[in-house]
């Protein structure tokens, strides 16, 4: 009756970045942050990061300027939706792949 | 130290043994006063344990998923239409490989309504990688419960400790009750190989993509079908790690012995009837008079019903004249489940006993010994009449 012979199997997944594929690739509209109005970009002090704890999926950072890691970002909107001072626009993914073009 | 009470405080007692640290649990019927019981060893403080009363089976059983997730050791109990209430919990705990153990009182299920004793309850669960053992007394009830958490928490698989109601969880009978610093030797604190802990975070039995792919380490992780093929190897060799529990706390408490199965007069006898549960101990009643009459009859009760110790019982019956499977429940526009689960046993021995199976008992229809007597003799004396279809005992229109 070894601990380790039974069960080695289990679903468990640690959070990280691409557990889930890039989930990037789900994203119609892309949150994009205007750091003219972003407290912390602003104010030039570490303070309200809604954004960052909002985001379900931990891809913005809690820096100044708060960024965005789009490989992952599923643009879910949540961080337009709770920003203060309404500093985050979401903008239609066509519109990039035209730029990108 | 004997003492002389209810099955349910066998049960009750066995999991005060255990130390089970947490318990939740729905107070109403088809509950039984199983967990009344413990509620009182917990208010009283005779048990340190989190009691916590749920709105439903279903969350009583979810309640003790996070709790096992957590790394506590967790019970519960339930009978009848709350087990089926517990369904979808049922295979996620098995899937999740929660060590969590549960007693079963064994009641049968409506519509209609019934309050009393058969086995359909715990049958319709035989498929969801639950363990499932099934007690023919008392002292097996107490032994069970506390060699159940050692079981689970050895292969993390959860247990069903089922025992028929009434005739047990509400009969009394003396039993004896183990030493806790016996039962603390033989069961060590609860030490998961696996916990959900704030240190380490981690989601767990997330969505499984239909094929296997990387973690986030970069390293294969499995998918949904080898997690599931490894419940059932796993659940494979839990037959002997059951066989090795009994042996450990045959040292401890001098019981046991009969981890899989219960023989009585089987060595020499042509004819054996088989069944699950305290039926095995009237059918020892029906032996003893078909003995006298010069038939060697004898009765074969199983124990362990999942995994199902198919060798052991086809080693045993494959050299008898005829089976005779007794069973209260039945897999509806076929047969009795595990009358199917015997022949298919025996299908590969080389010598194959005729098999019949009988259906009794459904809503504690009265079992008469006489009854029991009577259709056992017709198998025997039978000249292919019988045939493969479940004939019925008991019936009255």
């Amino acid at each position: 009756m070894k601990d380790n012979k039974y069960g080695s199997m289990k679903s468990h997944s640690e959070p990280g970045p691409g557990d889930g594929g890039r989930t990037g690739s789900w994203r119609v509209v892309r949150p994009v942050i205007d750091n003219s109005k972003c407290i912390p970009a602003k104010s030039n002090k570490m303070s309200c990061f809604t954004c960052w704890l909002f985001c379900p999926d931990g891809v913005i950072t809690k820096t100044i300027p708060p960024t965005i890691d789009y490989e992952y970002c599923k643009g879910c909107e949540i961080c337009a939706e709770e920003c203060p001072v309404d500093a985050i626009t979401m903008v239609e993914e066509a519109d990039f792949t035209e730029e990108e073009k | 130290m004997h003492i002389i009470e209810s099955g349910n405080v066998a049960a009750a007692t066995g999991v005060k043994l255990s130390r089970a640290e947490v318990i939740a649990a729905y107070p109403i019927t088809p509950q039984t006063p199983l967990t009344e019981k413990l509620s009182e060893l917990v208010d009283s403080g005779e048990m340190k344990a989190e009691y916590i009363p749920v709105e439903s089976e279903h969350s009583a059983l979810a309640v003790c998923i996070a709790a096992s997730s957590s790394g506590s050791r967790a019970f519960t109990a339930t009978s009848a239409n709350g087990l089926l209430y517990m369904n979808e919990q049922i295979h996620w705990a098995a899937g999740a490989r929660l060590p969590i153990v549960m007693c079963v009182v064994n009641r049968g299920i409506g519509a209609p309504w019934t309050v009393w004793n058969d086995h359909q309850d715990s049958i319709s669960q035989r498929d969801t990688g639950w363990i499932q053992l099934y007690q023919c007394d008392h002292q097996q009830i107490i032994d069970t419960v506390i060699q159940a958490f050692l079981i689970a928490e050895t292969v993390s698989i959860p247990v069903m400790v089922c025992y028929d109601g009434y005739l047990l969880s509400h009969t009394y009978m003396p039993f004896e009750i183990p030493g806790q610093s016996e039962i603390d030797k033989f069961l060590p604190k609860f030490k998961p190989a696996y916990f959900l802990d704030p240190k380490n975070p981690a989601n767990l039995n997330t969505v499984t993509l239909p094929d296997v792919r990387p973690d986030v380490r970069g390293d294969l992780a499995p998918g949904y079908m080898e997690i599931r093929h490894n419940l059932h190897m796993d659940m494979r060799r839990t037959i002997s790690v059951v066989e090795e529990v009994d042996r450990k706390y045959q040292k401890v408490t001098g019981r046991g012995g009969t981890p899989l199965v219960e023989k009585y007069e089987c060595d020499d006898a042509d004819f054996i009837a088989v069944c699950l549960g305290s039926l095995s101990y009237q059918l020892r009643d029906v032996v003893d008079m078909m003995r006298k009459e010069g038939i060697k009859a004898g009765v074969f009760g199983i124990r362990l019903y999942r995994p199902f110790p198919d060798q052991a019982i086809a080693n045993a019956l494959s050299r008898a004249k005829g089976v005779v499977v007794f069973e209260k429940a039945l897999s509806y526009g076929n047969q009795g489940a595990l009358f199917a689960d015997i022949k298919s046993a025996l299908y590969n021995s080389g010598n194959k006993p005729f098999v019949h199976n009988y259906i009794l008992g459904l809503g504690g229809r009265e079992i008469k010994t006489q009854d029991l007597f009577n259709s056992f003799m017709a198998s025997c004396k039978d000249d292919g009449k019988i045939g493969d279809e479940p004939q019925w005992i008991g019936l009255k229109m």
